[in-house]
């Protein structure tokens, strides 16, 4: 069928919503989005709903974090230094990955490479340190058997570290992507979609940190 | 080496699933074995298996539902003839089997046949609704339907492989926990869902983006047809309720497979809170099924009235206002579990208010259908089957909404007749009236009548044979999933049920014989212009089949019902508008991507079952290198040269043009 002329609006019921639609893409009369755009908001969405995920070990813990079933409680188990370099890895490696987004803006390889190599190590240092966190624990017999609210724990900050482990393994990708191929338009769509994915993780660090850490070593 | 899998898992001593399991793997290797000989592999292969075309997803979905429909159907025929024979005696199922029977049959007809006949039609009707021509992320799209593939692949398998859930279709816990089960059973239940429930939230994701950023120049949000609008609030559903289940199911596997305490007895755990999270998920499920049934029913109940749909706006808002009371209705599932009188009274109001905008829907039809020409085809009648029978489910789903009734009738065959009620009548007639209408436009020929009206007449009567009784058992304080029982009031009404089912399954029959005798008869049926119905939206505006475009051109729409518009003006004036200037058009290239990462998540999924774990790192490395291969490709599009466009665009054209020569009413 053939779109040359288009009729006149039809608006059966007269409530008068033949008004001239907005002209912007993707917004309401103007068309399809750009594709950076639908990449983007696509990839928004799949975090929205990775944070519901989130939400659901939140809610476990938070039924879960009083029953210690006889066993320690978090201000027993929990090392506030540990969590604090930990912390601080993450939100430097944030800001490491910022500046590869900027990188990226300015199409400088070198840079980019530099910043993406400096974000790696900080995360792979975040998930050592929270990987000896977990090892001590369960040496001390604390581990996720122990009680429901270990299990809890585990889960919640495992679910997390297992998110940074993935990160790391397509932070790799991305980097050999960029140095075989160079910034082609779908790679810059990628790169958008990890850095969001990278800060994503932190908005849920620091969730974590909260009601996690801080609230549970409450005195 | 091989974990927990040995000889002693396949059921060779027993024999119903022993052959069971040799004819559908002898059927499945009859299957493969004529495609092969008859050279159709290759075909197959490049236009299907590797198709990142929408429309070949959604016909591929919409298959996988109608094979796993008859899969779901025999379990049903099992329990009925079970039920029917176990009074004062053991029927011919023991326990063991018969538990297996009743988990598979739920788990089956929610998930691989309820959800991809609903996410098929979504994926086939949406784009072409919207007028683009193609969903937002088309590789994504394979990658989901793969993986719903191997779900269904994972729990076929435990027929011969080892077992199936004996827990009922939710796994709950204690009884689903290692100490009470401790076979592969739920490990499969858990493994299905959580690679299937991956494609199910990638699909929505995907839908989601493609209805809000992707629609046709002048297709404001008041101007999509309501199939849109309620894919839109499915698909809304699926992004945030989905993680849910991913989580919760996690969480049973961690408990199951590393000895965590989440819903255990000991230890602190808390089964009640296995119950919260899954209905926090599973309620919203029920409207993530039922919301794209409305939608086909508003589409067909508009086209063959030959009227727009009434109360259009109110239809949106009773929609989206249903997308959100569904998260706020959960606990109703589990009133007994004695949260308080406080807490089971707002959910049993909240319960009660979300019937309020499925009336203003079921209003909206009924004045749809006032005063307009109606064509009594099958999807019609399918829709008005469907609003006696739903209104019937609804206000049963009110009565158990009162904590009170609610407490009487937990878990009896109440509850059982009243979510077939609302499912089969509602969710199954949308998918059957949604397969009918849409099939001429998917293959360009329509489905045989007569059988479509005989099959649509032996479910409608064979629903109401075989669940009516269901309500009066549970009156009668029959719970549900008895293996055996001795009260001698029951026979009848459980001997009336099983008259029910076989009357089904002779509607069934008749959609077997339609789909054969329509395949035959082609070319009477044939549609030849695009336009079978005289349709009111985008799909109807292109051929059937349409091109792997979609559209020659993209349309350009200016009001409700683009297409009427369009149509109206032709036939006023007598032809059709001029010839457009074609432009060579860039599709995306298909790709194995979907297929092969499916294929590793099979292994991973079967090794994780078994306890194999190098075969699951194995899975998983393979899974990671198909994804950075698919990363690496240089050519992601195929360009359709103009010529092509128009060689395809101008025999259409010429349909139509002869359509509209004619008189009006050319059906």
């Amino acid at each position: 069928m053939t779109v040359a002329d288009p009729p006149a609006p039809f608006d059966p019921y007269h409530v008068g919503r033949g008004a001239a639609p907005h002209p912007a893409r993707g917004h309401g009369g103007g068309g399809e989005a750009d594709k950076r755009v639908v990449v983007a908001y696509g990839f928004w969405i799949f975090l929205l709903s990775d944070i519901v995920m989130f939400s659901a070990f939140f809610a476990a813990y938070a039924v879960l974090a009083g029953n210690t079933a006889g066993g320690p409680s978090g201000r027993d188990v929990f090392d506030l230094n540990n969590v604090a370099l930990e912390t601080a890895c993450l939100l430097v490696s944030s800001f490491t990955c910022g500046m590869a987004a900027i990188a990226t803006g300015a199409r400088n390889k070198a840079a980019f490479h530099l910043m993406m190599a400096i974000t790696c190590v900080l995360g792979a240092t975040f998930v050592t340190l929270e990987f000896k966190e977990f090892v001590g624990l369960i040496q001390a017999g604390n581990g996720p058997s122990r009680s429901a609210f270990l299990s809890a724990f585990f889960a919640l900050v495992g679910c997390h570290g297992g998110h940074v482990t993935v990160g790391l393994l397509w932070l790799l990708t991305m980097m050999a992507q960029v140095f075989a191929k160079g910034f082609r338009p779908e790679i810059l769509r990628r790169i958008l979609c990890f850095s969001l994915f990278w800060h994503a993780l932190d908005i849920i660090w620091v969730a974590l940190f909260t009601v996690v850490y801080l609230l549970g070593t409450r005195p | 080496m091989l974990g927990k899998l040995s000889w002693a898992a396949l059921p060779l001593n027993e024999p119903i699933p022993l052959a069971a399991s040799a004819m559908m793997i002898l059927g499945i290797l009859g299957v493969v074995a004529w495609v092969v000989l008859k050279g159709w592999a290759p075909y197959l292969w490049r236009e299907w298996i590797t198709s990142v075309d929408h429309k070949r997803i959604g016909v591929m979905y919409c298959l996988l539902a109608l094979v796993m429909l008859l899969r779901g159907f025999t379990d049903a025929i099992m329990m009925r003839s079970q039920q029917a024979l176990a009074f004062h005696a053991a029927g011919y199922l023991p326990p063991d089997h018969y538990d297996q029977v009743f988990s598979a049959h739920g788990t089956i007809m929610i998930f691989f046949v309820a959800m991809p006949f609903v996410i098929g039609l979504m994926n086939f009707v949406v784009p072409l609704q919207l007028g683009v021509r193609d969903v937002a992320f088309p590789t994504l799209n394979s990658v989901s339907f793969w993986l719903t593939a191997v779900g269904v692949l994972l729990t076929n398998i435990s027929l011969f492989v080892g077992e199936f859930a004996r827990t009922g279709w939710l796994p709950y816990p204690p009884l689903s926990e290692l100490r009470y089960s401790p076979g592969v059973g739920v490990d499969y239940w858990l493994w299905s869902l959580q690679i299937s429930g991956v494609g199910t939230l990638m699909s929505g994701i995907n839908l989601v983006v493609t209805i809000l950023k992707m629609r046709a120049p002048g297709m404001t949000y008041l101007r999509m047809p309501m199939f849109c609008w309620t894919a839109l609030a499915s698909n809304l559903l699926i992004v945030a309720a989905f993680p849910i289940l991913t989580a919760t199911s996690a969480m049973l596997i961690l408990d199951r497979y590393l000895g965590f305490h989440f819903f255990t007895n000991e230890a602190g755990g808390n089964m009640m809170m296995f119950m919260n999270l899954i209905w926090a998920w599973g309620h919203p499920e029920v409207y993530i099924l039922i919301l794209p049934a409305f939608g086909v029913f508003s589409e067909v109940i508009s086209t063959f009235s030959s009227k727009p749909l009434f109360g259009y706006r109110s239809m949106v808002l009773a929609t989206m206002c249903i997308c959100i009371l569904a998260f706020l209705v959960w606990l109703h599932h589990f009133f007994t579990m004695g949260a308080g009188g406080d807490i089971n009274a707002f959910f049993g109001i909240m319960t009660m208010i979300i019937a309020v905008p499925t009336g203003v829907k079921v209003y909206n039809w009924l004045f749809t259908l006032f005063g307009g020409r109606i064509r009594f085809t099958s999807p019609v009648l399918w829709s008005i089957g469907f609003m006696v029978t739903f209104v019937i489910g609804g206000m049963t789903g009110v009565l158990m909404a009162v904590p009170p009734a609610d407490f009487v009738l937990h878990n009896s065959l109440f509850l059982v007749a009243h979510f077939h009620n609302v499912i089969i009548g509602g969710v199954l007639f949308g998918a059957f009236a949604g397969y009918t209408y849409w099939f001429p436009k998917a293959f360009g020929f329509r489905l045989d009548e007569a059988w479509g009206k005989a099959a649509f007449w032996c479910w409608l009567v064979g629903f109401y044979v075989a669940f009516m009784p269901l309500y009066v058992l549970g009156f009668m304080g029959a719970t549900r999933r008895l293996q055996h029982y001795d009260v001698a009031a029951w026979r009848p009404w459980f001997l009336a049920a099983a008259v029910g089912v076989g009357i089904i399954l002779l509607g069934i029959l008749c959609q077997v014989a339609q789909l054969a005798v329509s395949i035959r008869r082609r070319s009477q049926l044939a549609d030849a212009t695009g336009d079978p119905w005289d349709g009111r939206s985008l799909e109807w505006a292109t051929a059937s089949p349409p091109p792997k475009f979609n559209f020659a051109v993209m349309p350009d729409v200016s009001g409700e019902e683009p297409y009427w518009a369009i149509k109206e003006s032709a036939f006023a004036r007598g032809e059709l508008r001029a010839e457009p200037h074609y432009e060579a058009i860039e599709m995306p290239r298909n790709t194995a991507t979907g297929v092969v990462s499916a294929f590793f998540a099979t292994l991973v999924g079967f090794a994780m079952i078994w306890h194999i774990w190098w075969m699951a790192l194995l899975g998983l490395a393979g899974a990671f290198a198909t994804f950075v291969a698919f990363a690496w490709r240089d050519r992601s599009q195929d360009l359709i040269l103009a010529d092509e466009v128009a060689v395809f665009d101008r025999a259409n054209r010429a349909a139509r043009a002869r359509a509209v020569s004619g008189p009006r009413d050319y059906l």
